[in-house]
């Protein structure tokens, strides 16, 4: 069942199109990853989501709900967590957490909830006097102080060190294991993939794909990478001839052979290897990342 | 729809804003200083100086403390309204601050109302404890016309926040705010007689003066401490400069 509904939606500043005609549907109990480029229109999509903007054009549904027209009953089952947003600067964790949860009406376990995340050595903290990764982590904290049905993260993990980042993705898990669906924005492909059940890709203000992070790099062309170094030299014609092979170099002093192309490709390289008994040394078949799916794709739409 | 019983241990979400909004403004020792003690200090220091104790008959039989007395009432406004409070409500847009609370149920407006009223509340605790500290330091005699007085003093408050509220409506950052906060601080701070009580002033500038807010203010609260009801013509000056900006800052007011 999908608890969040975008259909065309469309946001201009000026005359340009930020958001230019974006459809998804978010199903309860999933990580959606919105994934894009700077200035895609990922924000602006997920303002559109969390009521904060009013598209020029298109429908949001969250639950059922317009959060636009809805925006009272929208705040109370949509946590947010916002890019750039901060809190009083004296304000201490503790006095945060207690403004935040009189603002609903089922506030979730205030102790137990700064104890998940981290912040009960903190909580008699200023905003001002915290960490990156302990704001983010409050910030978490003040989006599921409502006991909300979903979040909205917002490149939560920007500007973190490699430990809080990961620290920051098993909480990311925690929050969906505990029945929240987690709409998720980001534009760091080990995120979206290590995290996301599936992932919009967004260029230019436009869906350009929505896949499984695996679906998305198995459609890719030239996804699986085929390398190896041959006994004897090879034709160039009969890797050419590889099917779905999309490029076959030979390179370096050994006569190292790369294929990009797909499990098909990898297949058809064995059967040719053994046709003309021929050893491969150092024979290696990977994936390509998500990083050159994304550049494909959003080269492509270019 | 809904219906869920609000528990009563539970804190009403607007009240839970003032709660956490006056814990922030008692971690402002700079504000408290300028709104709640530097008034009082000041007409302390004048107090201190025997003459100015002394009844003169240019001043109409009353002494330069007696006309102090509404001028540092005054000074307590403008401290509180165009001094400190516009650099807060320009921060907490800044911040992102009010942006965050928009994704909540409450709506930012609280987080404004809740440090408008601070503001105006410390405004008019500082005025009391200079009428309190003239009284029994100096012997300054409590407005004759109890009534008249709490009507200017409410006025005056009303118009500085409604000042302050502009500013911070038309400033794009902090900075600005506190600058233009400052402009208007000396400005209001001469009308309201800082530097020459409005009363003593040449007959010319006075009534000049007298178009300003706290030119209006100083001699409305003059006139009630004498035991006279505010002239109307004052009162209304000040209404005036409460009204326009209160409107303007609602409709120029930028959210982000």
């Amino acid at each position: 069942m999908s608890i969040i509904e975008v259909h065309g939606v469309r946001k201009a500043y000026g005359g340009r199109a930020v958001v230019d005609g974006v459809s998804f549907t978010v199903d309860e109990g999933e990580i959606f990853g919105i994934l894009g480029p700077n200035g895609a229109g990922k924000t602006t999509t997920v303002e559109c989501v969390e009521g904060l903007r009013t598209p020029d054009a298109g429908t949001v549904r969250v639950a059922g709900l317009d959060p636009v027209a809805d925006r009272q009953e929208v705040t109370h089952l949509l946590g947010a967590q916002l890019q750039e947003s901060e809190l009083q600067p004296k304000l201490t964790v503790r006095e945060a957490l207690e403004l935040y949860s009189a603002f609903y009406r089922h506030p979730a376990d205030r102790d137990a909830l700064a104890g998940r995340l981290g912040l009960d050595g903190h909580l008699d903290r200023r905003f001002a006097q915290l960490s990156g990764g302990q704001k983010q982590r409050l910030f978490i904290a003040l989006a599921l102080i409502g006991s909300p049905r979903v979040v909205v993260l917002d490149e939560l993990t920007t500007g973190l060190d490699p430990r809080a980042r990961r620290d920051t993705w098993r909480l990311i898990e925690e929050i969906r294991d505990g029945g929240v669906t987690v709409l998720l924005v980001t534009h760091f492909m080990e995120e979206a993939r290590r995290l996301c059940d599936r992932i919009a890709v967004i260029d230019r203000g436009r869906v350009v794909a929505v896949d499984t992070p695996g679906g998305l790099i198995g459609a890719a062309p030239g996804s699986t990478v085929i390398s190896f170094t041959p006994s004897q030299p090879l034709a160039h014609a009969d890797l050419r001839a590889l099917p779905g092979a999309v490029s076959a170099e030979v390179s370096g002093p050994g006569g190292r052979v790369v294929v990009q192309g797909t499990d098909e490709t990898a297949n058809a390289v064995i059967t040719l290897l053994a046709r003309h008994r021929i050893t491969a040394r150092h024979l290696r078949v990977t994936e390509a990342g998500l990083d050159d799916v994304f550049l494909d794709l959003t080269e492509r739409a270019s | 729809m809904t219906t869920t019983a609000t528990p009563s241990a539970r804190p009403a979400p607007l009240a839970a804003v003032l709660r956490a909004e006056t814990r922030l403004f008692l971690r402002e020792p700079g504000s408290l200083f300028w709104i709640l003690v530097f008034p009082t200090a000041l007409m302390t220091v004048l107090g201190l100086i025997p003459s100015f104790r002394e009844a003169d008959d240019a001043l109409g039989g009353r002494s330069v403390i007696d006309l102090y007395v509404p001028v540092a009432v005054l000074l307590a406004m403008i401290m509180a309204g165009l001094q400190a409070m516009p650099p807060v409500l320009t921060g907490y847009r800044e911040r992102g601050i009010l942006r965050r609370m928009s994704a909540t149920p409450v709506r930012p407006s609280a987080l404004l109302a809740a440090q408008i009223v601070l503001h105006g509340a410390a405004a008019l605790g500082s005025a009391a404890l200079v009428v309190a500290v003239g009284r029994t330091a100096f012997g300054v005699r409590l407005p004759g016309r109890a009534a008249g007085y709490l009507l200017a003093l409410l006025l005056a408050v009303a118009c500085v926040l409604a000042l302050g509220a502009t500013i911070c409506a038309l400033s794009r950052t902090s900075k600005v705010a506190t600058a233009a906060g400052s402009v208007a601080y000396l400005v209001m701070m001469f009308t309201a007689g800082v530097w020459v009580p409005v009363q003593t002033m040449p007959d010319l500038l006075r009534r000049i003066v007298e178009f300003t807010p706290f030119g209006a203010a100083s001699q409305a609260l003059d006139q009630a401490a004498s035991g006279h009801w505010p002239g109307a013509a004052h009162l209304a000056v000040v209404l005036v400069w409460t009204a326009v900006p209160a409107t303007a800052s609602t409709r120029l007011f930028r959210w982000e």
